[in-house]
């Protein structure tokens, strides 16, 4: 075991894991934001610069400072080790930095993107951005294009995450998208155009942290904010099929995974829950789903809702002037 | 009189074919190692001499063999690096296009050293004849013994293959090379791994530039001590510059590292002096990715010492005063460049050839040479000096590969030494593009359009 102190908080990780997963132990207080990192994808992380922290200790055997900024997702502790995330400058400076790049050709379409509410984009630009944009540049702008019957593909919303092709990579039987051109101009695209047929292939639509691929059968339906998750399971061949339900009244509006506190789907499901298993019918109830994630949808509707106070006259009297 | 190494015997006629190569002495050190020394001699020998990496980190190549990872039963890989991309840099082209059996001889003695009995040429695309040379220079190789199974009796094999780049700049990293290689999208991998353990296929593999190969030659030739007995310093031996710019004689020379800078610039012997005898006004010393010196900064330090041709005296005072010896492409600009539209150049190459792997370099590239267009074309504003200072300090050090720091140093430097100039041509665009600028002014409302 490794001791590990992450903005003054000690803690104790087996040898091999990474900052991140230390900070993440110690809670969401100190773990940094995380754009491409993801912990059920191997090789994820890296590309967003969302995690870099400052090591001022290296160890306790070789205590010199790392002298650039790390990446905290592909960068593993030693014994000693020192990290500052929060509480330093400099970590808090690039952040902003690489969230206004994030930014620099997202298109402000947020009223009209699905993905808003449960977006970890406009988490991040919430805690890291600015408020006033420093560019009047025309966008990047690309297609909308549907891949396969059941997602689609807003190239402009991509922030270049990796984390859908490390999917299609990992969990589906076949690579069948992929990045192609480079620079900015890079785009996640398939080899051939609506190619995308496989069993898995819908968690895509789970992973991307923004609104780049979304659910084609629950595109437009709600807010993300007004529907109701609730967990729920059944007997499927190829899945564990342990999924959550998002009701609007008595409809099952979308069926996605169960994401975690980070917001990554712990178990991925298959595309027959995901799509075509829509009515309470299909579904064992398990009961209402918590969502701890700190976003708008966390303001869940059953549990969290609390009578306001009643104001009475001496209330009234006693507020300041 | 300056020594030459590498470029001897450059002017022999029909240098490029094996036998008058051979005649010359060619081949030589790989004899020397196979019967006279054990692999770990010839490291020792490297070591000794002080070699650092040619290709513009400057890393000692003794150092980077001795921490190559040697387990048992897995292939060890040598790659030379010959994706020669940077901005102002010819030297492996010049090298390998005149003596391509130099290249492969310090292949052979280094993969030796190795113990790498399979070494790869990683080739530019746009080198295609070079790609012919080499290739014809490796049959000739194979013909006379020197490639292949046994080579020369000595019981050590050894295969070169080249391979062609498709023409990315990024390949010239080496983790993109070794991935590109590998037939994948060529995107550095993020370190740890370093290649040293994992690197070609998973296998302990050593990325080395061109002409760090080539100098392997000399050294097991004269000895380790006489490789370092040239040069000053750290920085020993000798070095290709590839010269351009606003010169009397652009080329490639090789120089003794320790050379003074004003040397270089106006002795006959090497540049020949500013183009019609015009002032020199800054100088480009290690390619486009190193800081642009002002012409005071580059013949002297800020301590006032006359600057060297090294390592050390060319980074002296840091990013502040000072610059790298980089690669050694050393553009030299007269009083007519503008330091704006050069450095919009850089930008949009840098933009045009990052690979779009993390945020900062994808995304900061691209602003960076749109706000310098938007200087360019006349609608800047002062602010927009500061935002780009800030802009390039957001990626350097963020991101996973140096190219990130290779686009953030030239605009910091601009911007350090020339801020005056970004200045004049965002008040007096009009002027600034009349009196332009040497033959900028003939294609501006093209260039910039």
């Amino acid at each position: 075991m490794f001791k590990v102190t992450i903005d003054g908080i000690e803690v104790e990780v087996p040898e091999g894991t990474t900052i991140l997963n230390a900070a993440r132990k110690i809670g969401p207080e100190v773990a940094p934001p995380t754009m491409c990192y993801y912990s059920s994808l191997e090789t994820s992380g890296g590309y967003c610069r969302t995690c870099l922290v400052e090591v001022t200790k290296g160890s306790d055997k070789d205590p010199r400072p790392m002298p650039k900024l790390v990446a905290s997702c592909r960068t593993t502790v030693m014994d000693g080790m020192v990290v500052t995330n929060e509480l330093s400058p400099k970590v808090k400076e690039a952040r902003a930095g690489v969230t206004e790049f994030l930014l620099f050709n997202h298109p402000l379409d947020c009223p009209v993107c699905d993905q808003a509410g449960e977006c970890h984009l406009q988490d991040l630009s919430y805690e890291h951005g600015k408020y006033k944009t420093r560019t009047d540049f025309e966008r990047r702008t690309f297609e909308k294009i549907d891949i396969g019957e059941t997602i689609s593909l807003h190239m402009n919303r991509c922030i270049l995450c990796y984390r859908c092709v490390k999917v299609a990579e990992q969990i589906t039987d076949g690579r069948v998208h992929g990045v192609i051109n480079r620079g900015d101009h890079s785009e996640i695209s398939t080899y051939i155009k609506e190619a995308i047929d496989n069993d898995f292939s819908g968690n895509m639509i789970d992973v991307c942290p923004v609104g780049a691929l979304t659910d084609r059968t629950f595109r437009f339906k709600s807010r993300v904010w007004f529907t109701k998750p609730v967990d729920a399971h059944r007997d499927c061949e190829k899945c564990s099929g342990k999924v959550v339900l998002w009701y609007k009244g008595d409809d099952v509006l979308r069926v996605t995974g169960r994401k975690d506190t980070w917001g990554e789907v712990e178990e991925f499901i298959c595309n027959t829950c995901r799509f075509d298993k829509k009515k309470t019918s299909d579904w064992t109830l398990e009961g209402v789903r918590e969502i701890s994630r700190h976003s708008v949808i966390s303001a869940n509707k059953y549990k969290k809702l609390v009578k306001p106070k009643e104001f009475t006259l001496n209330d009234i009297k006693a507020l300041p002037e | 009189m300056q020594r030459k190494l590498l470029l001897e015997h450059i002017d022999v006629e029909g240098i490029q074919s094996f036998d008058v190569y051979r005649s010359k002495g060619g081949y030589s050190s790989v004899e020397k190692a196979l019967k006279a020394m054990s692999p770990d001699d010839v490291l020792e020998e490297v070591k000794k001499s002080g070699l650092r990496g040619r290709g513009g980190a400057g890393f000692p190549t003794g150092m980077k063999w001795g921490f190559l990872a040697r387990p048992e039963g897995v292939p060890r890989y040598l790659v030379c690096n010959a994706d020669e991309s940077e901005p102002g840099t010819f030297k492996d082209r010049y090298l390998m296009e005149h003596i391509p059996h130099l290249l492969i001889e310090g292949m052979i003695t280094s993969s030796y050293a190795l113990g790498a009995n399979t070494s790869y040429i990683y080739v530019r695309g746009e080198f295609f004849y070079v790609i012919r040379i080499l290739e014809k220079a490796i049959a000739e190789a194979y013909q006379n013994g020197w490639l292949g199974k046994n080579i020369q009796g000595s019981g050590f094999d050894h295969d070169i293959y080249v391979h062609p780049g498709a023409g990315a700049y990024i390949c010239g990293e080496e983790t993109a090379l070794l991935e590109s290689l590998e037939g994948k999208r060529g995107n550095p991998r993020i370190k740890p791994p370093f290649p040293a353990v994992k690197g070609l296929y998973g296998c302990p593999t050593v990325v080395n530039n061109v002409e760090t190969i080539a100098a392997v030659v000399p050294i097991v030739n004269n000895g380790g001590e006489a490789y370092a007995e040239i040069g000053v310093g750290r920085s020993t031996g000798t070095k290709l510059i590839s010269a351009s710019g606003h010169i009397n004689k652009p080329g490639v020379y090789e120089i003794e590292l320790g050379l003074p800078v004003e040397e270089f610039i106006y002795s006959d012997a090497f540049c020949g002096g500013v183009l019609n005898g015009k002032e020199l006004k800054a100088v480009v010393a290690g390619g486009s990715s190193v800081p642009i010196l002002p012409a005071n900064l580059i013949l002297k330090t800020e301590a006032g010492e006359p600057r060297l041709m090294s390592y050390e005296s060319l980074a002296d005072g840091g990013f502040a005063t000072g610059s790298m010896l980089g690669s050694g492409g050393f553009i030299v600009m007269d009083e007519s460049a503008s330091i704006v539209h050069n450095l919009y150049t850089f930008t949009r190459f840098y933009h045009h050839e990052s690979c779009g792997q993390c945020s900062p370099c994808r995304e900061g590239t691209s602003w960076m040479e749109k706000i310098l267009h938007k200087i360019l074309a006349g609608h800047g504003t002062m602010e927009d000096i500061d935002l780009l200072w800030d802009v390039q300090s957001k990626i350097e050090g963020n991101t996973i590969c140096p190219l990130g720091d290779a686009a953030a140093w030239p605009v910091a430097s601009a911007i350090r030494h020339f801020r005056h100039e970004f200045e004049a041509y965002i008040k007096h665009p009009v002027k600034q593009t009349e009196i332009n600028y040497y033959n900028y002014c003939h294609n501006l409302e093209t260039a910039v359009s």
